[in-house]
């Protein structure tokens, strides 16, 4: 070994050209020259060319008025708004759509992916019915058949199925009466979240007690407990008061309250319930992935069925799980743009098509659309691949 | 949709790469030897495939007398249904020689998008239909009322200017496809639905019982519809400007497809200019010197294109109005041929 470290020494230094470290350095200078001297080319040409057709440029249109009016918003929006409070009204209702879908998707994808291995003969072949058939018809299509099935099976507004006589549903969406807090409750909202932090503080305590005595505590029920019972005391105590604001039938349609459209419904329950087929499948895939010693063992250690897969299988069928979970959430999310078709107003339908075609800027609004989707890809990647390293294999 | 997505990011490219040579449009007609046309996805009376599966409408006519003018042959058309949301991409990236396909005359687009208009084929304005059971009888009665569109439309804008000039309240239910639109509203999901009042016509010809639906007779927009070509090549804007003109002057000088055969021997010195028996005015437009006479022998002129695709005797039954000559009451008017 010394030998080999001293002939290593005695190695005459290679000339400066010869380097191998800077001959590397230089290779890769040249090769981003060479995008960087591309992308200016297209730049360059684009702008040329746009010139030369007399189309107008640039983000100036932004802060221009946009004139038309978006149904579904969640921001304060009207026809007086400038285009950039219609993109962002755009990419909130994507964000909405993807994030609850994503949540509920992984909910019905897991029950789904744990249901097709179940001992129970029907509800292993009903899982795998739902699977194979929902994940082999185009998305588009499920979404169209939906769209149209909540517009022919729900009634007309003045024929509306009616709850509580403050909820509705018509071919106009869910009304749903909405919550109007005075300013004293934003102390129950602050104890409702401070219930929660104690929940957590709970089943740290509950895990700490179960490995040093061996005792359970019922952390769910309790938490459960913790969560309703503290706020609703602030609540009694404060005195704070909470109306609801009750949708109300007025002319061709029923004001105030809080209305979830068709569009939305559709659109959420297509990408939902197409995307937990792929999640059902690859969950299926982690959990076989785990050796059937394990469930073995866990049986011999005399863990009832519920935490043997709670502790011992889900946790190492994550690793095999989250990988590829988090391209099925990369495609709800850029799945989601098809919703121009059916009417909801997603940045693709607010952005891409009306704005696009208001202004004739295709070019600048194609490139932002983009980069927003390739934007929220990338946010929920890293999280992702934060949440795999937590997860992975710890190599012992 | 993805497929439409994807034609739009790909004309979007395409706009990227073309060369700055978008001159010439005539020359490379001739050269391939049709009209490559944009029309629509399919309005009933402007542009649709008819029993045996070819384009017909007021909007394809308009695409056969300008072929027929530089071919002699009114089939050397070649059609790019095109969606509200496409059209312009597809003449920027020059997919497409000219648009026929309803598409309103504005400010904007003559002067933002690199785009010329021809001139008014047909002078329209924005109308609302409703369900006849709902006894709406003007448009200032659809307060909280939803309204399925068509997106990329003037009909966007119009609604929302109408309703906030009223101070009326309403939900603009967007979609990309005018079928998916139609549906909409027949499925109940709008009480409204608003485009140009010809394509309300044309729309209600496709209902399971027309007479369900009433078209309210205010109009709240000028929408004069108009053929389209790209900014630039004077020579291309020429020949599409003076193809219109031609139908427009060949009927107010009585020269239809029956009888112009006969009209050669006319001794209007009018209708000689017209049909290239004295003086020669096709040549400096590029084409023959028989030009708006194979557009009147080939396709007919104004008054047969109309009456043929959206006069009172078709389903659309729309009457002249102003779209008559200005002899007759109309506006429609061309400059002499001379």
């Amino acid at each position: 070994m010394a030998d080999q470290n001293g002939s290593h020494k005695n190695v005459p230094k290679p000339s400066f050209v010869n380097d191998p470290k800077v001959r590397g350095i230089f290779y890769q200078l040249v090769v981003m020259a060479i995008i960087v001297a591309f992308v200016v080319v297209v730049a360059q040409n684009t702008a040329a060319n746009l010139a030369a057709q007399n189309k107008s440029t640039g983000f100036d249109f932004f802060s221009q008025s946009s004139g038309f009016d978006i149904f579904f918003t969640l921001i304060p929006y009207d026809r007086a708004s400038s285009y950039w409070d219609a993109f962002v009204v755009g990419m909130l209702n994507t964000l909405l759509v993807s994030v609850i879908g994503v949540f509920l998707a992984t909910l019905l994808g897991f029950t789904l992916g744990i249901a097709r291995l179940s001992n129970n003969w029907i509800i292993a072949k009903m899982a795998m019915v739902y699977v194979e058939t929902l994940r082999n018809i185009p998305l588009l299509l499920q979404l169209f058949f939906w769209y149209t099935a909540i517009l022919k099976t729900m009634p007309n507004v003045k024929q509306s199925f009616e709850w509580f006589g403050s909820i509705f549903v018509n071919k106009r969406g869910i009304y749903f009466p909405k919550p109007v807090p005075d300013d004293i409750f934003n102390w129950v909202i602050l104890a409702f979240f401070i219930a929660i932090a104690g929940a957590f503080l709970l089943k740290h305590w509950a895990k700490k007690r179960l490995e040093n005595t061996g005792q359970r505590f019922p952390v769910f029920w309790a938490s459960i407990g913790i969560i309703i019972i503290f706020p609703a005391l602030v609540w009694l105590v404060s005195g704070a008061n909470l109306s609801f604001d009750v949708p109300i039938l007025k002319g061709f349609n029923y004001k105030g309250g809080l209305v979830l459209p068709p569009e939305f419904m559709a659109l959420l329950l297509g990408l939902v319930l197409y995307t937990a087929a792929f999640i059902a499948e690859i969950v299926r895939s982690g959990i076989v992935a785990v050796e059937k010693g394990q469930t073995e063992a866990a049986q011999s250690l005399g863990l009832k069925d519920g935490d043997r897969l709670r502790l011992v299988i889900i946790p190492q069928a994550m690793r095999v799980i989250v990988p590829p979970l988090t391209s099925q959430f990369l495609n709800l999310t850029k799945n989601s743009s098809l919703a121009a078709a059916i009417g909801y107003p997603d940045l693709v339908s607010v952005f891409m098509q009306t704005t696009l075609n208001q202004t004739g800027r295709a070019v600048e609004i194609v490139f932002v659309t983009m980069m927003v989707y390739l934007t929220l890809s990338l946010l929920t990647s890293a999280y992702m691949n934060w949440y795999n390293s937590r997860v992975a294999m710890v190599v012992r | 949709m993805k497929n439409k997505i994807v034609t739009l990011a790909l004309s979007a490219t395409m706009g990227l790469m073309a060369t700055t040579a978008m001159a010439g449009t005539l020359e490379d007609v001739v050269a391939k030897g049709y009209v490559q046309c944009g029309v629509t996805t399919g309005v009933a009376g402007f542009a649709l495939p008819d029993a045996d599966n070819k384009w017909a409408g007021l909007d394809v006519d308009y695409c056969k007398a300008l072929a027929s003018a530089i071919f002699n042959d009114a089939d050397a058309v070649r059609y790019t249904p095109l969606n509200s949301t496409e059209r312009f991409a597809a003449m920027s990236s020059g997919e497409v020689d000219l648009l026929s396909r309803v598409t309103t005359w504005t400010m904007s687009r003559d002067t933002q998008l690199g785009m010329n208009f021809v001139g008014t084929m047909f002078y329209d304005g924005q109308g609302f239909m409703v369900r006849k059971d709902s006894g709406i009888t003007s448009p200032s009665e659809l307060s909280g009322a939803a309204v399925c569109i068509q997106t990329g439309t003037t009909t966007e804008l119009n609604a929302a200017d109408y309703f906030a000039a009223n101070n009326l309240e309403f939900t603009p239910v967007v979609f990309v496809d005018r079928d998916e639109v139609v549906k909409a509203y027949e499925d109940g999901r709008c009480d409204v639905y608003t485009t140009d009042a010809s394509g309300l016509a044309a729309n209600r010809t496709k209902f399971a019982v027309p007479s369900d639906h009433v078209i309210l007779s205010e109009i709240i927009s000028k929408e004069p519809l108009a053929p389209v070509v790209r900014q630039g090549d004077d020579t291309w804007f020429n020949v599409a400007r003076w193809t219109y003109f031609a139908l427009l002057n060949a009927e107010e000088l009585g020269v239809t497809s029956a009888n112009v055969d006969e009209m050669l021997g006319s001794d209007n010195p009018s209708v000689k200019r017209l049909l290239g028996v004295e003086g020669d005015f096709g040549t400096p437009l590029g084409l023959n010197k028989d030009w708006a006479y194979q557009i009147i022998k080939n396709v007919g002129n104004y008054s047969e294109i109309y009456e043929r695709n959206v006069g009172v005797n078709t389903p659309l039954g729309l009457e002249r109005g102003v779209n008559a000559l200005w002899t007759q009451g109309g506006i429609q008017y061309a400059p002499p041929i001379r």
